[in-house]
């Protein structure tokens, strides 16, 4: 009890200075956190993927197409539900800064394979019946104030044009991790427009989304497919959603790795900082250590006062940061939606926070604390005056 | 222990300091005995070894050799666990600028020794009370180190000495810090202890007319016990 005591009134000895660690800590918490949160946000593509869905693509290269009638066989091969082709469309909204990603796809498909996005009868309806039609995520829409029925427009980059779309519907995420800034439209629109423009580009899809009755057997159907197509002009090589995923992510990885680097050198910096703190904390109360010593306490006693108030010093940074990070991921997720579909703070996340407050907080005492107990009596009461 | 026994008896001791690579002698082969009840003064002039002679008998240094025997128990065999159990129960301290905890009322200062034994809260408080009523802070009780004046914080310091009742007093230029008339206070009250608790206290001091209150007056010089 007296201990508790000890460390609480020691820690906010000198305010200004406690408060400054506090902080400190709190804002390196914050950081961590936040840095944390956008490793786990580029993986969330691979962590929603749906384990029904395989996706097809050209074996040469993501760059080269697949002719559209390889749908019909793929549909044939057993165990497969549905195959709908999808293009990346690549069109910009009024300006570059506007990006979001936007897809042409073949609307019954859509539907059926991807049940995480959330429409009424009446938008399915809507959008099955409209060529034009366009399905766009709830967080695209009120960032750019999209309605139902609106025209929207988006220059073409890879298939050139104006092209024009009707908002059919809205959809809404099953969870709060499915990506709502996704921009969706009829392939037929795309490819009847281009067998008019480009024929030479026409009837072609970019991948396939091939849904399978059981996701035990994936990998065999995906072997099934690719096996169908061998020794055509365009062989398949056909994965699991998942780890189609994990290809993009892969070519972006030493950007991830870089980050990661930075979150554990911002604890490594505050855990110098609260170091050194604690080390002058404990140089100027050198002889009050010395005195509890003279009294009868001894070295453990001394040990855990150090240590007590570092690590109380620190969690407390770290609780600041923690209940900081939530509001700011909020604020990013608002503000910066056109890049972050979403900025959810996982309990991952907020494990690791504390544990890196509490590694910050024992770290920062070793020395302080090994010193404040191993102090000769004699010596720290030479300190005084 | 019985009026006018050896409460401390020191044979041979020396001891030096290391600075760099020399040694630096700091007492030689002193031997000297202290009855009980008795309030003896060290005095000196700077690096006579006086302070060191103190902390060599409160048990919180040690000697290179000799041996020092306190109410019977020798304690330059002790280890150090054992001597800090020795210290709480054996010896009060009271320094020059009175070593308080700043972040602890005067009460729970005087209460820090009691911590250490297993007395229960109720217990605590009888003595915490009783200690402070001697040195006439009672009614100060919560007040912060901050909030003393100097004699003040050296009474609750005395306090703190006297708090688990311990034979020994041992008290380091306990008016150095102090004017004349708070200087004169704390002489009187350490002599309070003495006359009225038959407590046994080794003042070291610079002072002539606080070694004046003392029975006995020991002079050190050069690390060697001289007589005048």
């Amino acid at each position: 009890m007296f201990m508790l005591k000890y460390i609480l009134r020691n820690a906010f000895r000198h305010k200004l200075r406690a408060l400054l660690t506090v902080t400190g800590v709190a804002i390196a918490i914050l950081a961590f956190g936040l840095l944390r949160t956008l490793v786990g946000l580029w993986y969330l593509g691979v962590e929603s993927s749906s384990s029904t869905r395989l996706v097809a693509r050209n074996a040469i290269s993501l760059v080269f197409s697949l002719p559209i009638s390889y749908k019909e066989r793929i549909r044939q091969i057993p165990g497969v539900t549905k195959a709908g082709a999808m293009n990346w469309f690549g069109g910009i909204y009024i300006s570059e800064k506007n990006f979001f990603p936007n897809f042409a796809i073949e609307p019954q498909a859509f539907l059926d394979l991807y049940p995480e996005f959330l429409l009424s009868p009446e938008e399915q309806k809507g959008f099955l019946l409209d060529r034009q039609g366009a399905v766009v995520g709830q967080k695209l829409a009120n960032t750019h104030g999209w309605k139902l029925g609106d025209r929207v427009i988006l220059k073409g980059t890879i298939f050139p044009g104006q092209w024009e779309f009707v908002i059919r519907g809205i959809y809404r995420g099953a969870q709060r991790s499915t990506d709502e800034t996704q921009f969706f439209f009829n392939w037929d629109y795309l490819n009847e427009s281009l067998r008019r423009t480009i024929p030479r580009r026409a009837d072609q899809a970019g991948i396939y989304i091939v849904g399978v009755a059981n996701p035990e057997k994936a990998a065999e159907v995906a072997q099934a497919i690719d096996a169908s197509f061998k020794n055509s002009l365009a062989e398949t090589m056909t994965e699991t959603e998942k780890a189609f995923q994990l290809s993009f992510v892969a070519m972006t990885e030493a950007i991830m790795i870089a980050i990661k680097i930075v979150s554990y050198v911002v604890i490594v910096i505050i855990m110098v900082v609260a170091a050194n703190t604690m080390a002058m904390t404990a140089r100027e109360r050198i002889s009050e250590y010395a005195t509890l010593k003279t009294l009868g306490f001894q070295w453990h006693h001394i040990a855990a006062a150090v240590f007590g108030e570092s690590l109380f010093i620190a969690i407390l940074g770290g609780i600041a940061g923690i209940f900081g990070t939530f509001p700011a991921a909020l604020f990013i997720e608002k503000e910066l939606s056109q890049f972050f579909p979403t900025f959810q703070v996982t309990t991952t996340t907020t494990v690791l926070q504390l544990s890196a407050a509490i590694l910050v907080g024992a770290t920062a005492s070793i020395f302080p604390t090994w010193r404040a107990a191993t102090i000769r009596i004699a010596v720290g009461l030479r300190r005084i005056g | 222990m019985a009026a006018n026994s050896d409460i401390v008896t020191i044979r041979n001791v020396t001891k030096s300091y290391r600075r760099g690579s020399q040694i630096v002698p700091v007492l030689e082969d002193i031997s000297f005995s202290i009855q009980s009840g008795e309030f003896l003064a060290l005095m000196g002039p700077s690096g006579s070894g006086k302070s060191t002679l103190l902390n060599l008998i409160a048990g919180i240094d040690k000697v290179d050799s000799g041996s020092i025997i306190i109410g019977g128990c020798e304690i330059t065999t002790l280890s150090e666990t054992e001597l800090a159990r020795w210290r709480a129960v054996n010896v009060g301290f009271v320094f020059q600028f009175y070593n308080l905890i700043p972040v602890l009322t005067a009460y729970e200062n005087v209460e820090l020794p009691l911590l250490l034994t297993r007395l229960s809260r109720r217990e605590r408080r009888e003595h915490v009370e009783a200690a402070l009523e001697i040195v006439n802070l009672a009614d100060r009780m919560d007040h912060r180190p901050s909030q003393l004046s100097g004699g003040q914080q050296q009474r609750v310091a005395i306090a703190r000495a006297i708090v688990t009742d311990p034979a020994i007093l041992v008290a380091d230029e306990p008016t150095g810090d102090l004017d004349r008339v708070s200087a004169g206070e704390i002489l009187s009250l350490m002599d309070h202890l003495v006359q009225d608790f038959d407590k046994t206290i080794i003042m070291v001091t610079h002072d002539p007319r606080a070694a004046e209150k003392a029975h006995i007056i020991r002079h050190l010089e050069k690390g060697l016990l001289t007589d005048r």
